[in-house]
């Protein structure tokens, strides 16, 4: 049996991705005429070529691949005849295949209307990788550009542009609105304001009636007589099917375009069939990727069954949900089920928040019980579950805002999430994957995302299923009373939470203890550590003594933080960033007599660097003789607390933020958590105190204090939210007692608070619940727990610097005390030194 | 292939230090003419083990204050700048696969006295 197919798009290669999986190995010969001189690459994703990746990446298989599967593969060579009496089609370059069954994927190319001057020199088309080299090459020289289309592949284009540094770029669209196939009128209002906040210029109504200019484009003309320079225009208004090889054979074709086929896909000639963009089904063209998939999945099934002695179930096409998300230009827009359905069956739910610039819209059956359809602007994290909810008919909640808003108070739920969909629903509408198909490669021992991927092939198209693939492999696994164990590592089978609690019942003081009570082995680089800080969080004892030394984490362990060439930099702490000129005078003593580097942080304090292991305890000796104690920048553990100057000298300041600063770090100081700690307290609303990227955040009101939490800098900066407001001074503290204990508590090892957070089931509403609300009745616990930490405080220099065994231990040479390393180098920078660079 | 040392080189032991200038389960650096020398001790076990004292992913003079462990009961080193861990058996990193090897040194416990072995030519 021999199986020609015409194109090699992505439903062409999904094509052969099915039918080799479907028939015996070497029944078939499979010969692929492309057009295009590559194989079949990932059109959905075009727009990320600009965006960085190469045409390889954006490949859906290599030519190898096909080799390896025993497929002709003929590029750059178009099929130009199909003789349907001997059943042979001819190439472009002369070649000339039998076949026994022709399938025909040539796909669509973009509609160009009918406008004078659209072959001017600056105008382009966006459907090939060729396209976008062209418009790679002509942008340099284009300061604004121009697409006609305000529908999906225009908006998509308008990306284009702007990714290609083209950063004044005007969409065209003739309609009176955005994506009027896709959303209603509410939905494009929203999404065209989105867009014009992220510099797309909006054009509606507009009817371009020539594009101007001599040999190159120099603008538009519209039937309005309004004029718009451009020096490149792309045209993005549509899809034509190419169906013209088609037409040449004979084959039926549609008035506006398309290859007229059955629900076996099979065009007028049952030998030859016609999939994706190409083929017209029922008065249809689909132009999206996934019912593309589906009528690849229908032939293959079709074919392999004549030629199988155990035929498969028939398949039959028998159209296809449109239902869509996309992210355009950095805006969620989604669509799915029936969108528009009337309001004589349906009863619609609106939400709408034109701050956010978030619009969405569900349709329920009069009888509130089923969900039809919906659009989704500006956040669609909700579009899988509703998709799915419409699709399978799931009973909706009684209150059915709920599924688009979330349960609010109450206990209720808000629906059954992913595992109460049934288990032919579609989690991946791309490959249709089944629930029942995911669930069950789970139970057959394919435990992570990427086993799930590889073995189903879910998520590995649009990825828009991940979470609720995840959902499903935790609940599958939890379902068959497998408890996924967050454990520490080798040496300890126990959770961070799990240890801080053993570890508080047995009084357990060292890590040798702690590794045999509950350990095994000798420990390693990440249970060491957190070990040690749960120690500290729980009973602040001198972090050098009982043979913890050895396991802090190596900061600690020398009391200051190593640098670039085996140096440590020292931090005195300065509460509040408040300090005397006397004190300012030392801080420069002792950089001048020991030859450091000094610099200002981030957190209001000052950092000496380049300071020798030995020279460390002798440092710190002048400091703390001076009043200074060590500032933990060394640590897991609380750090600042930045201040700006606030009423006592600022005329805007409410209260004195200073002050309240000072009290707070001094309250603070030493705290060791699962991660550093930094904190802020502002005067007044200005909030030049940055309060609001900080952990824990207070910025003051006329009527008091506002304590924000959970905020970082950082990799990834968050806003810290706020906890309560007008709080007086006092239960201010009490509050961040709680809230930091209920942290110190339950985070895992190195999570800072906001991620900590965002993994908190129940989110800031459980947290307020827990820390205001006392909903878990341990805010008194917590209080006193606090209490003792901070009761036992002692600066951990101090200790050092009064012990001379302790002392000992700051020495380079253990057999040539007071020998500096010989192999520190500094090199020399604006009058200063800085650390020799590393190889 | 095999690297025919104990033919052509004798052992020379040098004293380090005592025992207890040692923390129980951590490392010191020794110093032995211009070479320094990371010794590290697992009291657990009572085991010694020695190595260059010199990280060689950035050159740096810090294997000493790393930090000790076991990885599947394999001793090793993490060392303060990139965590980046050696084996304490045979040098070789453990973390990295193109990472340089460690040079080891044979260390014998006598009494309280600790002695680390420097390969001579004959």
């Amino acid at each position: 049996m021999k199986i020609v197919i015409i194109g090699n798009g992505m439903v062409s290669y999904k094509f052969c991705e099915k039918i080799i999986a479907k028939i015996p190995a070497n029944t078939a010969e499979i010969v692929v005429f492309g057009e295009e001189p590559r194989p079949a690459y990932d059109r959905v994703h075009l727009s990320e070529f600009f965006a960085g990746k190469s045409a390889d990446d954006l490949l859906l298989a290599s030519a190898a691949w096909y080799a390896a599967n025993n497929i002709t593969l003929h590029l750059g060579d178009p099929v130009q005849q199909i003789d349907r009496s001997n059943k042979t089609v001819h190439s472009y370059r002369g070649i000339t295949e039998a076949y026994d069954y022709l399938v025909i994927a040539t796909g669509s190319s973009a509609f160009v209307p009918p406008i004078p001057g659209v072959d001017k020199k600056g105008v382009f088309i966006y459907r090939t990788i060729e396209d976008l080299e062209l418009m790679q090459d002509y942008a340099p020289r284009a300061k604004r550009g121009v697409v006609i289309g305000g529908g999906l592949l225009g908006l998509e284009a308008a990306k284009a542009l702007l990714d290609l540094g083209i950063s004044d770029t005007h969409v065209i669209e003739f309609a009176p609105r955005l994506m009027p196939r896709q959303i209603d009128e509410n939905g494009s209002r929203i999404l065209e304001q989105q867009l014009k906040q992220l510099g797309l210029q909006i054009h509606t109504n507009k009817n371009t009636s020539e594009v101007t200019g001599d040999d190159t484009m120099t603008g538009l003309r519209f039937a309005d007589e309004t004029h718009l320079e451009a020096d490149m225009l792309v045209i993005s208004a549509g899809i034509k099917p190419r169906d013209e090889l088609a037409k040449l054979s004979g084959l039926e074709t549609g008035h506006r375009g398309g290859i007229i086929v059955n629900e076996h896909l099979q065009t007028t000639d049952p030998e030859i069939y016609a999939i994706g963009e190409c083929a017209l089904h029922n008065g249809m063209i689909y132009g999206l990727v996934a019912p593309g998939y589906e009528m690849a999945e229908v032939v293959a099934t079709h074919i392999a069954n004549q030629v199988s002695s155990s035929p498969a179930a028939k398949k039959t096409f028998t159209g296809f949900d449109m239902s869509t998300k996309l992210k355009l230009i950095g805006v969620d827009v989604a669509s799915f089920g029936d969108p528009f359905a009337p309001v004589e069956t349906s009863r619609s739910i609106v939400f709408e928040d034109t701050m956010k610039g978030v619009y969405k819209r569900i349709s329920i059956t009069n009888d509130g019980k089923h969900l039809l359809g919906g659009i989704l602007i500006g956040d669609a994290d909700a579009y899988n579950m509703l998709l799915q909810t419409a699709k399978n008919k799931v009973i909706l909640p009684p209150n059915p805002e709920d599924v688009l808003l979330g349960a609010r108070g109450g206990s209720q739920d808000a629906g059954p999430g992913v595992l109460g969909l049934p288990d032919d629903a579609i989690i991946c509408s791309c490959e249709s994957i089944s629930k029942g198909d995911i669930c069950s490669a789970v139970e057959a021992g394919n435990e992570t995302f990427d086993a799930i991927k590889k073995c189903t092939k879910a998520a590995t198209c649009c990825g828009g299923c991940t979470p609720m693939v995840k959902d499903l492999i935790t609940g599958t696994m939890k379902a068959q009373g497998k408890y996924i164990r967050n454990v520490l590592c080798e040496h300890f089978a126990y959770s961070r939470q799990e240890l801080y609690d053993l570890i508080r019942i047995k009084n357990v003081r060292s890590f040798d203890e702690a590794l045999d009570h509950y350990g095994a082995g000798d420990g390693c680089e990440v249970c060491k550590p957190v070990i040690a800080s749960i120690m500290a969080s729980l009973w602040n004892d001198m972090i050098l003594e009982k043979g913890n030394d050895t396991v802090q984490d190596s900061n600690d362990r020398f009391l200051a933080n190593i640098q670039k060439g085996g140096t440590y930099s020292v931090v005195p702490r300065i509460p509040g960033g408040e300090i005397t000129p006397a004190k300012l005078l030392v801080i420069a003593q002792v950089a001048l007599k020991y030859n450091l580097y000094t610099k200002i942080t981030g957190g209001q304090r000052i950092d000496l660097f380049g300071a020798h292991l030995d020279d460390l305890p002798n440092i710190w000796e002048e400091l703390i003789e001076a009043g200074f104690e060590s500032g933990h920048a060394y640590g897991k553990a609380l750090r600042t607390v930045k201040s700006c100057v606030g009423s006592t000298w600022c005329r805007f300041g409410l209260h004195d933020s200073v002050s309240f600063a000072i009290q707070i770090e001094e309250r603070y100081r030493g705290l060791r958590a699962p991660h550093k700690l930094k904190s802020a307290v502002s005067g007044c609303i200005r909030e030049c105190a940055e309060a609001q990227s900080k952990d824990f955040g207070i910025i003051a009101t006329e009527k008091g204090w506002n304590l924000y939490v959970c905020g970082n800098g950082g990799s990834k900066p968050q806003h810290a939210i706020l906890l309560a407001s007008d709080l007086d001074s006092e239960t201010c503290i009490r509050y961040i007692d709680r809230f930091l204990m209920f942290y110190i508590k339950t985070a895992d090892p190195l999570t800072r608070t906001a991620t900590w957070l965002n993994k908190l089931e129940g989110g800031i509403t459980y947290l307020k619940n827990v820390v205001i609300n006392d909903s878990l009745g341990i805010a008194v616990e917590l209080e006193k727990e606090m209490q003792q930490l901070v009761d036992r405080y002692k600066c951990e220099w101090k200790e050092v610097v009064e012990n001379p065994e302790l002392r000992k231990r700051f020495s380079h040479f253990i057999n040539a005390p007071g020998t500096k390393d010989p192999t520190v180098r500094f090199d020399s920078l604006r009058d200063q030194k800085k650390a020799a660079e590393w190889k | 292939m095999s690297i025919a040392i104990s033919q052509d080189t004798t052992t020379v032991w040098f004293y380090a230090c005592n025992v207890n200038d040692v923390p129980q389960n951590g490392g010191v650096c020794v110093k032995y003419d211009e070479v320094q020398i990371a010794l590290f001790r697992f009291a657990r076990r009572e085991a010694w083990y020695a190595t260059q004292n010199l990280c060689p992913h950035r050159q740096q003079m810090a294997l000493s204050r790393g930090m000790t462990g076991t990885h599947n009961g394999e001793p090793k080193i993490a060392c303060p700048f990139h965590k980046k861990t050696f084996s304490l058996e045979d040098g070789r990193c453990i973390s990295d696969d193109t990472e340089c090897s460690l040079t080891t040194y044979p260390v014998k416990v006598e009494g309280d006295k600790v002695y680390i072995g420097i390969a001579q030519e004959a």
